[in-house]
């Protein structure tokens, strides 16, 4: 029988790998994005798990906006990441070290 | 849905039609007659404070729509009247740069009225569900806005800086959300409130440390801040002036909803996460910027500083401490537009000023603005008579009344460290030699808005009693 907490561990795991994927990695901004997407998926599976325990239907629509908003995130970042690699031709992370001070 | 609740958001309503139409109106104006988009947005903006202005909120009151989502109360509508304001200041010094910089295009001023609907959706959220949206609104515009400047690498590495890390203090924020949610069962922020189980809940402290590093994120207070030197510093200027002072308005509402709407009852363990935040900003803040040469980077770390001051006003939870810190956020906003207002000022077709010698002998090249960025830095060092100081002394002693004595005795301490760097570019204008003589054109509108923003430093410190009454009515 599967409980709230399995969701919720399920949840975090994810969470943290993804936190772990932006503070780790240090390749490729790709990667970084996808971090981010799996943060707000990890959000995702808490809300749906909280929503269907407790019985209310408002964690679930706030899912629908959290999907939503990812994928106008998605968008801009990827259109940052192809304005990134124009001007440098490279997109790794290490070498985006122009700003400092 | 009625039409009484429908009435209540009409400012947003408003001002998300003016960003369409604006969007739209582009596509048919010729490059030569841009100056028509810059006028509507105007228009738009005034119409807005017009509608906003006929149904205020009085002192005390506070209307609900659209099942708790939507707060309508005086202190939104205050925060809503000065961001068309502040935008209104911010399009017009914009204007030239973009002009000078060959980046006058009309989505910028689309991005701009999208990140104003968000501050405004920000302001008036009444759930969690509106902060997440708000806050997204403005994030997602000012990441595009960033990335500007298409052909710069700078810019593009900035705007990715930003992206990232605003992704993940967004992600943060939102884990703490889905925490509390599962803890109330409400996104409801006053509902929250209520259910709240007041004691020792470890789950709802467990929520409330992801919030308050994602309120800590957007704010850039120290430990959060890595990312606001390289995003003021890789951004166009006419973006930094954006990003450095709207946001931080709707920052301060966020904060306060969040915080005290929604865990009020949680007051005693924010109370000292807030501290850790502020105290750490007004030191690193303070001691980074002496180092700086870049004006743009100090005015960042000044930002991060002055920001932890706004978090202490916030931290005692009563109504005098809130009155302080949206005092403060305001009288930031407008001294932050103003300095970024003359970095504009000295910038020309292709060459940013963003050195600290850029500065060097304004006062023999234009003594007036030389005058008016003296105004600025005294207000932003806290000297009195200037409008910076009665915003410190507010919250210094919305402080004290909370017993955090050596909280004050800091802040003292590191207002005047940051007099230092404030008072080097004073120096820097009055008593160096100018490198060059080239004489500094911008046009009229700029000119008259740059005087009455420096001006506004003097006019509002003398008659202060106006702008704190109004912030103080707005939390009783």
């Amino acid at each position: 029988m599967l409980t709230l907490a399995h969701f919720l561990t399920l949840g975090a795991i994810l969470f943290s790998l993804s936190v772990a994927g932006i503070f780790l990695n240090r390749k490729n901004v790709i990667i970084l994005l996808m971090a981010i997407e799996l943060m707000l998926l990890s959000v995702n599976m808490n809300f749906v798990a909280f929503s269907r325990f407790i019985g209310g239907l408002d964690g679930q629509v706030f899912v629908f906006f959290i999907l939503t908003v990812a994928a106008a995130e998605a968008a801009i970042g990827l259109a940052i990441l192809v304005v990134l690699f124009r001007n440098r031709r490279t997109i790794n992370v290490q070498e985006l070290d122009e700003l400092k001070g | 849905m009625s039409m009484m609740e429908l009435k209540l958001a009409f400012p947003e309503i408003f001002v998300a039609t003016m960003a369409c139409v604006v969007l739209v109106a582009d596509l048919y104006v010729s490059e030569r007659r841009r100056g028509l988009v810059h006028f509507l947005a105007i228009l738009g903006l005034i119409f807005a404070s017009i509608i906003t202005g006929s149904h205020m909120a009085a002192e005390g009151e506070r209307a609900v729509a659209f099942h708790g989502t939507f707060v309508r109360d005086m202190m939104g509508d205050v925060l809503k009247q000065l961001s068309y304001l502040l935008l209104g200041i911010i399009l017009v010094y914009s204007k030239h740069y973009l002009r000078e910089f060959k980046l006058y295009r009309g989505e910028f001023y689309a991005l701009c009225l999208f990140a104003l609907l968000g501050v405004m959706v920000l302001i008036s959220a009444g759930s969690m569900l509106t902060v997440y949206l708000g806050l997204e609104l403005i994030s997602l515009s000012s990441y595009a806005l960033v990335a500007l400047n298409r052909d710069n690498t700078r810019s593009a590495e900035a705007a990715m800086k930003y992206f990232v890390l605003g992704s993940l203090a967004s992600g943060l924020l939102l884990y703490g959300m889905s925490m509390l949610y599962g803890v109330t069962g409400t996104l409801e922020l006053t509902e929250i409130a209520n259910r709240v189980p007041w004691t020792d809940n470890l789950l709802a402290t467990f929520a409330l440390v992801f919030i308050v590093i994602g309120i800590g994120f957007k704010l850039g207070a120290v430990p959060f801040h890595m990312w606001v030197p390289d995003v003021y510093h890789g951004a166009p200027a006419a973006v930094t002036l954006l990003i450095s002072s709207l946001p931080k308005l709707a920052a301060f509402a966020m904060a306060y909803r969040l915080l005290e709407n929604g865990m009020g009852p949680l007051q005693e363990h924010w109370e000292s996460m807030l501290i850790i935040l502020s105290a750490l900003s007004l030191i690193i803040g303070n001691l980074v910027a002496i180092a700086q040469t870049n004006i743009k980077r100090m005015l960042a770390y000044s930002t991060i500083s002055h920001m932890g001051f706004m978090l202490l006003g916030m931290l005692a939870g009563d109504a005098q401490g809130y009155a302080a810190a949206m005092h403060y956020a305001i009288v930031y906003t407008l001294m932050s537009a103003g300095a970024f207002g003359v970095l504009i000022f000295l910038s020309k077709a292709g060459v940013e000023a963003e050195n600290l010698d850029d500065f060097k002998g304004l006062n023999q090249r234009s003594p007036w603005f030389a005058f008016v960025m003296l105004m600025l830095m005294a207000s932003m060092a806290g000297v009195p008579v200037f409008i910076g100081f009665f915003a410190k002394l507010l919250v210094i002693q919305a402080v004290i009344n909370a017993g955090h004595i050596w909280l004050a005795i800091l802040a003292v301490i590191f207002s005047v460290v940051g007099a230092y760097y404030y008072l080097r570019i004073v120096k820097l204008m009055y008593f160096d030699d100018a490198e060059t003589d080239q004489a500094i054109n911008v046009p009229m509108d700029f000119r008259a808005v740059l005087s009455l923003n420096g001006a506004s430093m003097l006019v509002l410190g003398i008659f202060s009693n106006a702008l704190i009454a109004l912030c103080v009515a707005s939390f009783s």
